[in-house]
């Protein structure tokens, strides 16, 4: 029988692939340093359908310098971006390939949208040009588990695999689902984080019907904020029992130490400030810290009047009227549905590593009126024990993790 | 039929409601209107007039109203545009 007993969960590697970067170093420098990755749109099919002209875009991502073309065939973008995240992560944690730790591993990918790229492509051929032939790999490389999948294929991972829907907290729940599975004895090591490719003319176009783009630029908590803007990226996680990871002398970057979650039961986009409060809420408990032992918070700041005000508010239900500086990593990194939980997590492991709470990037006119910090001057040194990293999902699907400094 | 005609008729269906409860001072959000309402409604409307109508869900800030006659003169704005470039 598996050893019940509740483990502590370390990070002993993280991957991202984003817009700022196809690495964790580079992209935590810019989100450090506040230096925006949203730039003009560029190099889509069908862009002229769309009148939104700005994205988070990974540039310069050349697949074949990652992957042999038979593989290639197979792979949707946003599985490319999950497989190399894994692969950056996995190198990092120094686990073996082979070994049966490795084997036995969970792998667990939340994902917005899924290939939406190969699907749109897909349809118009088929609708738009009356092509009455499919590509025989469009079902695995649109399907949602593609991504947790082809991690499992390119790292030898057989253990308990599957990919996590909770649109934008989908990467938030990933992480919170391996924490949970790792803490409780069930796997020594888990592979977990969020996969997005969705700058696709479709989807843009979808997301502008809602009419809650930005037309210039992501401004989270900032008075002129006026929408978000869409990005695509991917983060991975290596959460590794404590002792197990000691014991191999791993370098333990952080420690998760709690995740909370709920449903807003309620409007479909309209973010409920009492729900959300309570997902911070159950995180705390569930991490068993108090409020003022959290240093810093990762805010879901997607830029839109609504959510920085609704966010800024359950903060300060939740922390009272002097929460923590609270900063938004989407004015660098844009908003990567299903993959943004799972980069800011990456965020929040590095600020705790590095002791740096990284600023809110394009924050112009900070919003007084919020009644938060968010730290819009700069990156900031700081002693941090604890951090909180948030995501609330269209659907009213609310995910928190903390991190702890080790 | 005038613009206020068919939008009112748009705004009463959103709502599964009479056209005759709804005046040009009708607030919508008083009405009923959540915050899906209004991008159906709009989209409802353009779809009807053969127009698109510039509104971001940003400019319009939780608890600020917008009013039936407030969408007819978008709608008009966007008909003098349209019949000024003959589009």
């Amino acid at each position: 029988m598996t050893d019940r007993a509740v483990k502590r969960v370390a990070i002993t590697g993280v991957g991202m692939v984003s817009a700022a970067g196809h690495d964790v170093a580079s992209s935590w420098e810019a989100v450090r340093d506040g230096v925006t990755a949203i730039r003009a749109l560029h190099g889509i099919a069908r862009q002229d359908y769309v009148s939104c002209r700005i994205a988070a875009q990974v540039a310069d991502f050349d697949p074949a310098s990652h992957f042999p073309a038979r593989r290639l065939s197979a792979l949707d973008r946003f599985s490319q971006f999950a497989v190399v995240a894994a692969r950056e992560a996995f190198a990092q944690s120094g686990l073996e390939r082979d070994s049966q730790d490795v084997r036995e591993a969970a792998c667990i990918v939340g994902v917005g949208v899924g290939g939406i790229g190969t699907l749109d492509d897909s349809y118009y051929r088929l609708y738009g040009e009356d092509t009455m032939r499919m590509h025989p790999l469009t079902v695995p490389r649109l399907m949602f588990n593609a991504a947790p999948s082809q991690v499992t294929i390119d790292l030898g991972i057989k253990g308990m695999s599957y990919a996590v829907g909770s649109a934008c907290a989908s990467g938030t729940h990933a992480i919170g689902q391996a924490f949970l599975m790792v803490r409780s004895g069930a796997v020594k090591v888990a592979v977990a984080g969020g996969s997005e490719a969705c700058i696709t003319a479709g989807t843009i176009a979808g997301w502008e019907a809602l009419r809650v783009l930005s037309s210039d630029t992501c401004r989270p908590f900032s008075k002129n904020r006026n929408g978000l803007v869409l990005g695509e990226g991917a983060a991975m996680l290596v959460l590794e029992d404590f002792d197990h990871a000691t014991a191999r002398g791993a370098t333990i970057l952080a420690e998760v130490i709690g995740f909370g979650g709920n449903a807003d039961a309620g409007d479909l986009t309209s973010p409920d400030e009492t729900s959300i409060a309570a997902a911070m809420s159950l995180a705390l408990r569930d991490a068993g810290l108090d409020p003022g032992q959290v240093g810093y918070i990762n805010a879901h700041g997607t830029g839109t009047a609504i959510n920085d005000q609704t966010e800024a508010r359950a903060i300060r239900q939740v922390f009272g009227e002097a929460p923590p500086p609270v900063s938004s990593s989407k004015g660098v990194l844009g908003h990567c549905l299903g993959a943004a939980g799972a980069m800011e997590a990456v965020v929040t492991v590095m600020a705790l590593a590095r002791q740096v709470v990284p600023p809110t990037a394009n924050c112009t006119e900070p919003d007084e009126a919020l009644g938060i910090d968010m730290v819009p001057d700069g990156p900031r040194e700081a002693h941090l024990g604890a951090a909180m990293s948030n995501s609330f999902a269209f659907g009213g699907l609310n995910a928190v993790l903390i991190f702890g400094k080790v | 039929m005038s613009t206020f005609g068919i939008v009112r008729d748009v705004v009463a269906g959103q709502l599964g409601r009479n056209p005759g409860d709804f005046q040009s001072d009708t607030d919508l959000t008083e009405a009923g209107f959540e915050s899906l309402d209004v991008i159906e409604t709009l989209f409802a409307i353009e779809e009807k007039f053969g127009i698109a109508i510039n509104y971001n869900a940003n400019e319009g800030l939780a608890g600020s109203s917008m009013t039936v006659g407030d969408l007819v003169r978008m709608v008009d704005a966007e008909l003098e545009k349209k019949r000024q470039t003959g589009q």
